[in-house]
């Protein structure tokens, strides 16, 4: 593998300084499922000189969730990890359904949610759902922090927000509220071990009345980065939602994302498949919303 | 992850591993190794590891050696590591103390440095899981991790399931039920099932194949993979 120099910090704050000194030629490396892989086939241009853990950072790992204060998920934490802290899998089915699927099991015990992010493929699993859910993420420079919402993120294949010398540090997620309900799915050529063709998530709250409260639908691998399907939504937000308001949901989304086709799938069978996916997503947010 | 799948044949860090002329010998290929040289407990090894002039070797297994949780250094690491730094790691029982470069992944240390060629290295990217060994009793890709940050690891590859000249069960119900065809990913496959029924007595099918559907077989001895696990399951119940 191409040479580097690794640096280990324990702070965040540390960690922003060495990125802003090294500049591009420096690379933060969480589980490195992605990061390795790119410095040994010099994908995404050169390898970078100089590595940045982020394993000694204590703060980077810690998964938090009350149902007060939400879920807080660390930037290093791995998907195992996060997966496995009271509270995840109940409250938050749809981010299970996004990360139990990223690579192996080998994979989820050294990857993390934040490296999934950062690494902002379109196709990322962990996106639409944390997206639908209305996540924040927080980063940190050198010298001070932000906040933006995660569905701001993206940028394009493989860019985000991110300034050198900032590095993500979590994504806090609210607990959703009472009658909602998510669901991701991803429809891929095999089973295991795939990129998303579509992935769809789809969160719906209901009022009392059993009418649409809030929708919120997010396409992932359909466009440069994972989107908001609005329209979809404003079409389905203060209606009744039966069958055919989810098909006229699911088909107007088809129509708001720009798919490339490739070896996974046309972009006619993405766009039809984006249609099957948020009513059948759309239909699954609503069972958990009415229990 | 990689976008167009496997390479044809081989890398060629994979090639210079395992097609080492055995007309070098052992302390030769340590010494012309550099990065990593292996030396007795612990305690020996101090700096004298880092020079490769005198490589030893341990001569007996010691018993397992709990490795004392590194205390935090009270100031933060500035510095980056550019170069070998020694690093302690616990395989198959025995301690080692190892000069490796930052660049290093495990399976180059364990391969390379060790002699430990039972870990297969398939696709080198996280893909195949031939290369699966145990972490703390994790099942890892070992190919996706650099050997610098599991410092302080116990690791198991599969020389080191066998304990006093038998098999372990899964390696014994592998051979039983041909639960492989070429072999290559057979050690990455035990590797995976050993971590299963360690935690997992009596498993279902479907948690075997949920289990086990990260590991790739280009052969496609899947339902003997299956049987195996299965036969392994019951010696362990
Ligand atoms: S060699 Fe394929 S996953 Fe490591
Ligand atoms: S037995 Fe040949 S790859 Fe599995």
């Amino acid at each position: 593998m191409h040479k580097f120099a690794y640096y280990a910090p324990q702070t965040v704050k540390e960690a922003a300084r060495i990125l802003s000194k090294n500049g591009p030629n420096s690379k933060l490396l969480a589980g490195g499922t992605d990061l390795l892989v790119q410095i040994k086939e010099h994908v995404k241009g050169p390898a970078p000189d100089y590595v940045v853990s982020v394993k000694n950072i204590r703060e980077l790992h810690d998964v938090k969730f009350s149902a007060r204060a939400g879920l807080t998920i660390g930037a290093g934490a791995t998907i195992s990890e996060t997966l496995a802290t009271k509270g995840v899998q109940e409250h938050f089915p749809a981010i299970a359904d996004g990360t139990a699927i990223i690579g192996s099991l080998q994979i989820q015990n050294i990857a993390t949610i934040g490296g999934n992010l950062c690494n902002a493929a379109p196709s990322a699993d962990s996106a639409p759902p944390l997206i639908a859910y209305g996540a924040t993420a927080l980063i940190a420079g050198p010298r001070a922090t932000r906040t933006v919402a995660l569905e701001d993120f993206f940028t394009g294949p493989g860019k985000t927000v991110l300034k050198p010398g900032e590095l993500l540090v979590s994504i806090h997620v609210p607990t959703p509220p009472a009658r909602s309900g998510c669901q991701y799915v991803r429809h891929t050529p095999r089973a295991q071990m795939d990129i998303a063709m579509v992935g769809v998530a789809s969160f719906i709250t209901l009022d009392r009345k059993g009418r649409v409260a809030d929708a919120r639908i997010v396409l992932g691998a359909v466009a440069p980065t994972p989107i908001r399907a609005r329209q979809a939504e404003d079409s389905l937000r203060g209606q009744e939602p039966t069958a055919d308001a989810l098909r006229a949901a699911g088909d107007i989304a088809a129509r708001e994302e720009s798919p490339i086709g490739d070896v996974r799938g046309s972009a006619g069978y993405r766009r039809y498949m984006t249609s099957v996916l948020v009513q059948r997503t759309a239909q699954a947010a609503l069972k958990q919303a009415m229990r | 992850m990689n976008e167009e799948g496997n390479k044809p044949g081989q890398s060629p860090e994979e090639e210079t591993m395992d097609t080492r002329s055995t007309a070098v010998t052992r302390r030769q290929f340590l010494i012309g190794a550099g990065a990593g040289l292996v030396v007795g407990a612990a305690a020996t090894a101090g700096l004298q590891a880092l020079q490769p002039a005198k490589p030893v070797e341990q001569a007996k297994p010691a018993p397992p050696v709990q490795q004392p949780a590194q205390p935090a250094p009270a100031t933060a690491i500035v510095e980056p590591v550019s170069g070998a730094k020694l690093v302690k790691l616990n395989v198959n029982g025995l301690d080692y103390s190892l000069a490796i470069e930052p660049q290093t992944t495990l399976i180059e240390v364990l391969k390379r440095d060790l002699g430990l060629t039972g870990t297969k290295l398939g696709c080198n990217g996280s893909m195949c899981s031939a290369c699966t060994v145990l972490v703390d009793g994790v099942a890892q890709n070992s190919c996706s991790l650099l050997a610098i940050r599991e410092s302080g690891k116990k690791i198991v590859t599969v020389e080191g399931l066998e304990q006093g000249g038998k098999l372990h069960p899964v390696q014994e119900a592998f051979w039983t039920q041909m639960g492989y065809q070429c072999g290559f990913c057979t050690p990455g496959q035990i590797m995976r099932a050993v971590e299963l029924l360690n935690k997992t007595k009596n498993p279902t099918d479907a948690q075997i194949m949920a289990h086990m559907s990260g590991n790739m077989c280009k052969c496609g001895a899947y339902p003997n993979i299956l049987k195996a696990v299965q036969a392994a399951a019951k010696q362990m119940a």
